[in-house]
């Protein structure tokens, strides 16, 4: 027999139809493309089989991008409706599906790919490796992000969406009030895309733990390594909690256990505790690598060393320590007894101290520097007094009493806006402007970049700062329309006009970005911002194999020192013939596993068991081909070196 | 200068043991010890869970009333000594000796059929009680945090067989002695967490 929503499996309504149709005409728009240009071999053989981490951190990039406009659109969706009182543009069960996928993409499917994009990028070029300590598993873990993402987003045309909220709480989330596949596809997508950031948390760690250049010790790290090493560590002890969280529902929803049930002795608060020991460190995940991309910034314009570099590494450790002892701030309204929220509020407030180090350290990093005003500057100063804003509204928030008054209001909402736009989205931007060169050879338009930066910091607090005023004015968090007379409703408008102008200022990064590929000046020099780091010592974009001779480093900001140190001639090592480069292999069965996995957890979003089980066997079948294939790497010949290095113009 | 140029794959290295002798080796045996801490989390996470529920029978039979000491004191048995069988195993890899260490792995993996095999029953019997999943919230966590584990050790036999096949094709060689060396760990880590399983689950369940 069939599941009782079956007859209901593609979603209906007009907007819903509209989608469809422009899927349809986006997929066969894409595949006439390609096509007509004959580019099926490039990209399979390019793109997806790579293994190459530039390569698959720009995939990761441009995954994020497209999650970006997705979530963006149910952000202005929310806008539209909140715009004026009693407004009904969405209606309520809309509304709650809007505001679930915007708040679970943003942070799953954007905030954490395009940072893992941006590590995946610069890490390895930045530590003078030749790859990740494990390619093949790094195409895993972006395949495995991709399907997970690209689930998600189907339940919107065919199943309907999840509408529980991007926590998930139970008992709404359970299978009682919350029956039919929505649910499902939040749990089996989130699962799927976090196998592949705990893969990607072990490679990264192990990578930059072994496969530094001779002489980075750790202490020589950019700032960037370090915060991708710490976010690691985040990943790999946060990960697993939400791995349990998210196979514990399921075993409640598909197969009728209780572990969160309201009956049989179930508990929901425990799904609450798993979800936030998770949720918390994963703010961190998202925010620390935003940090590291900053110090790279911030000392690279203001042409001067990162200060206090032992004290950033120290309050980054600090940070991440105190990220797991802080996960009831979420909930004090739980009313675990005064003890209990005393302790997580002061330990929520002990973060604002490794925090201010941070900011101060910055500061002190521009003090008599001879700052360069560019674009990547602009994001990386604009990002410190809107974080500061944000975190200090996050330590109203950890006062537990006062908790009480706005939980779950406007307040909270604007705070966290303030963090993960102001800090991680800022930092991604200024990264993006950044690596640029690195990753395409040429710089962003600047003054189309200025546009882009201007526009978006204006809109942003126009969206977010009246947020903490209606949010201490009563108006609750996922309300969907509210009536007039309360004082909110011009700023409400305020708030979407600001929205709006947000979209309107991501055109700018749009047409910059097609403007930049066709007429940009291109970077041969490979040091496009006169850098400190090593990324900057190869051309841009970087070869294969990133670096003809491994560099050999003497102090903290190596490729400074190689330019401009008084006895630079210790560096002089060019002299010495290349050696065949050892590479690893392409590979389809990253892709194809991705794929099947979407195949098996498709099925089992839907409860059929056939397809999920036929699904999972493929992806086993997958690994244990992988388990015999003992020809999985090759030698880049010195000849095909020598012709790369002299095409760029460095042999 | 202690560092090779071409540091990925660097010749092999005759001062340690043959699985850590070439730089891809020894990478890959540190990621997989990070992947091991990562899955003592997942794991902690489902212990707490149990410990949670544990009391939580709803009516419903208790860990006392259902544990049979002679069917989990057997089945830890099993998965202790095929711990010690992998252990030679991997002692005869080092010592060069191709031969014992297949048989001491074909013992190991047997050993561990065994325990899921018992493990099986031992579930199949409760749900034949009426004591299934859905009963209780103490007897999801139970199925869901033992599964857990059976799952892991079910998923380590086809593992195992896999380099099985390859230990006959190819002997003892960098790349398979890496191999062995990993499935060992993953062998060694789950008889930890059974450890665990048979103090928290059933020995607490059955004094308690």
């Amino acid at each position: 027999m069939l599941p009782h929503y079956f007859n209901h499996l593609f979603v209906t309504g007009i907007d819903i139809y509209i989608a469809d149709v422009l899927i349809i005409l986006t997929s066969l728009g894409i595949v006439s493309v390609l096509t007509y240009f004959k580019k099926w071999k490039w990209l399979w053989r390019e793109w997806l089989t790579t293994v190459d981490h530039k390569k698959i951190g720009i995939m990761y990039i441009l995954a994020a991008f497209a999650m970006f406009f997705r979530g963006g659109m149910d952000g202005l969706m929310m806008r539209t409706q909140l715009a004026v009182p009693n407004n009904h543009f969405l209606s309520a069960q809309h509304y709650d599906e809007v505001f679930t996928t915007h708040g679970t993409i943003m942070i799953l499917f954007m905030a954490m790919p395009m940072l893992i994009g941006l590590i995946n990028v610069a890490m390895p070029l930045q530590i003078g490796a030749r790859d990740v300590a494990f390619p093949y598993l790094n195409a895993i873990s972006f395949w495995t992000f991709f399907f997970g993402a690209m689930l998600f987003n189907l339940s919107f045309v065919i199943g309907g969406s999840p509408d529980a909220g991007w926590t998930s709480y139970v008992p709404l989330a359970g299978p009682h009030f919350n029956p039919g596949p929505g649910e499902n596809y939040y749990l089996f997508g989130l699962n799927l895309a976090g196998l592949g950031t705990l893969a990607s948390g072990i490679n990264f760690l192990v990578t930059v733990i072994r496969m530094r250049a001779p002489g980075m010790t750790l202490m020589r790290m950019p700032m960037f390594v370090w915060s991708t090493l710490i976010t690691s560590i985040l990943i790999i002890f946060a990960f697993p909690v939400l791995t349990v969280a998210l196979s514990l529902l399921t075993f409640d929803r598909l197969f009728g256990s209780h572990i969160f049930s309201m009956t049989h002795g179930g508990m929901p608060m425990m799904w609450v505790n798993l979800f936030w020991i998770w949720g918390h460190p994963e703010v961190y995940i998202v925010i620390l690598p935003a940090f590291g991309i900053l110090s790279e910034i911030i000392g690279t314009f203001s042409g001067k060393k990162l200060f206090g570099y032992p004290a950033m590494v120290g309050s980054q450790i600090t940070i991440a320590f105190l990220s797991f002892v802080v996960w009831v701030h979420h909930f004090f309204t739980m009313g675990a007894g005064a003890a209990v929220n005393s302790f997580f509020g002061v330990s929520t407030m002990l973060i604002a101290i490794p925090t201010g180090v941070k900011v101060f350290n910055w500061l002190f990093t521009m003090y008599k520097g001879k700052i360069r005003f560019n674009t990547p500057m602009l994001w990386a100063l604009a990002f410190i007094p809107t974080f500061v804003v944000g975190g200090m509204t996050g330590v109203m928030l950890a006062i537990a009493p006062a908790d009480y008054q706005y939980h779950n209001s406007y307040f909270l909402i604007a705070h966290f806006h303030y963090m993960l736009i102001g800090g991680t989205v800022f930092g991604v931007f200024a990264g993006l402007y950044y690596w640029w060169p690195k990753m395409f050879g040429m710089k962003l338009n600047e003054r189309l970049g200025r546009w882009h930066f201007w526009t978006f910091m204006i809109s942003f607090n126009l969206t977010f700062l009246p947020m903490y005023l209606v949010g201490l004015m009563g108006m609750t968090r996922r309300m969907y329309t509210y009536p007039p007379g309360l004082g909110w409703s011009h700023l409400n408008m305020l708030e979407t006009i600001g929205a709006f102008g947000q979209g309107i200022s991501m055109t700018f990064m749009l047409i910059n970005i097609v403007w930049s590929f066709k007429y940009a000046e291109r970077d041969v020099t490979g040091d496009a911002w006169d850098g400190r780091a090593l990324e900057w010592s190869t051309t841009s974009p970087a070869p294969e194999y990133n670096f003809a001779h491994v560099p050999v480093v003497y102090s903290r900001d190596a490729f400074w020192d190689m330019k401009y140190s008084k006895n630079k001639e210790k560096y002089q090592v060019k002299e010495k013939p290349y050696r065949p480069i050892h590479m690893p292999n392409n590979s389809g069965r990253p892709f194809l596993m991705g794929f099947a996995f979407f195949i098996s957890f498709f099925g089992f979003v839907f409860e059929w068991y056939l397809v999920g089980g036929i699904g999972l066997a493929a992806v086993f079948y997958l690994m244990f081909q992988r388990s015999f294939e003992y020809n999985t790497d090759h030698y880049i010949s010195v000849e095909e070196i020598e012709h790369t290095e002299a095409v760029t113009g460095r042999s | 200068m202690a560092y090779p140029i071409d540091a990925h794959h660097a010749p092999v290295d005759p001062s340690v043991p043959l699985e850590y002798s070439t730089e891809d080796g020894s990478l890959k045996i540190l990621g997989f010890w990070i992947f091991l801490a990562a899955d003592i989390v997942l794991f902690s996470c489902l212990f707490a869970t149990y410990i949670v529920l544990h009391n939580n029978t709803y009516g419903g039979p208790t860990a006392q009333q259902l544990f049979d000491v002679p069917g989990f004191v057997a089945e830890t048995l099993l998965l202790l000594t095929s711990s010690f069988t992998c252990g030679l195993a991997i002692f005869e890899m080092h010592r060069n000796r191709l031969q014992p260490m297949i048989g001491w792995w074909i013992v190991t993996i047997l050993l561990g059929m065994g325990f899921v095999a018992m493990e099986i029953s031992e579930f199949a019997k409760y749900v034949g009680e009426g004591a299934n999943i859905t009963r209780s919230a103490f007897l999801s966590a139970f199925f869901i945090l033992v599964g857990t584990h059976g799952t892991h050790v079910t998923i380590g036999i086809f593992w195992m067989i896999a380099l099985l096949i390859q230990f006959i094709r190819y002997g003892i060689t960098a790349v398979t002695a890496r191999k062995a060396f990993v499935a060992s760990l993953y062998w060694h880590f789950l008889d930890a967490v059974w450890i665990f399983i048979f103090t928290v689950v059933y020995l607490s369940g059955k004094v308690s």
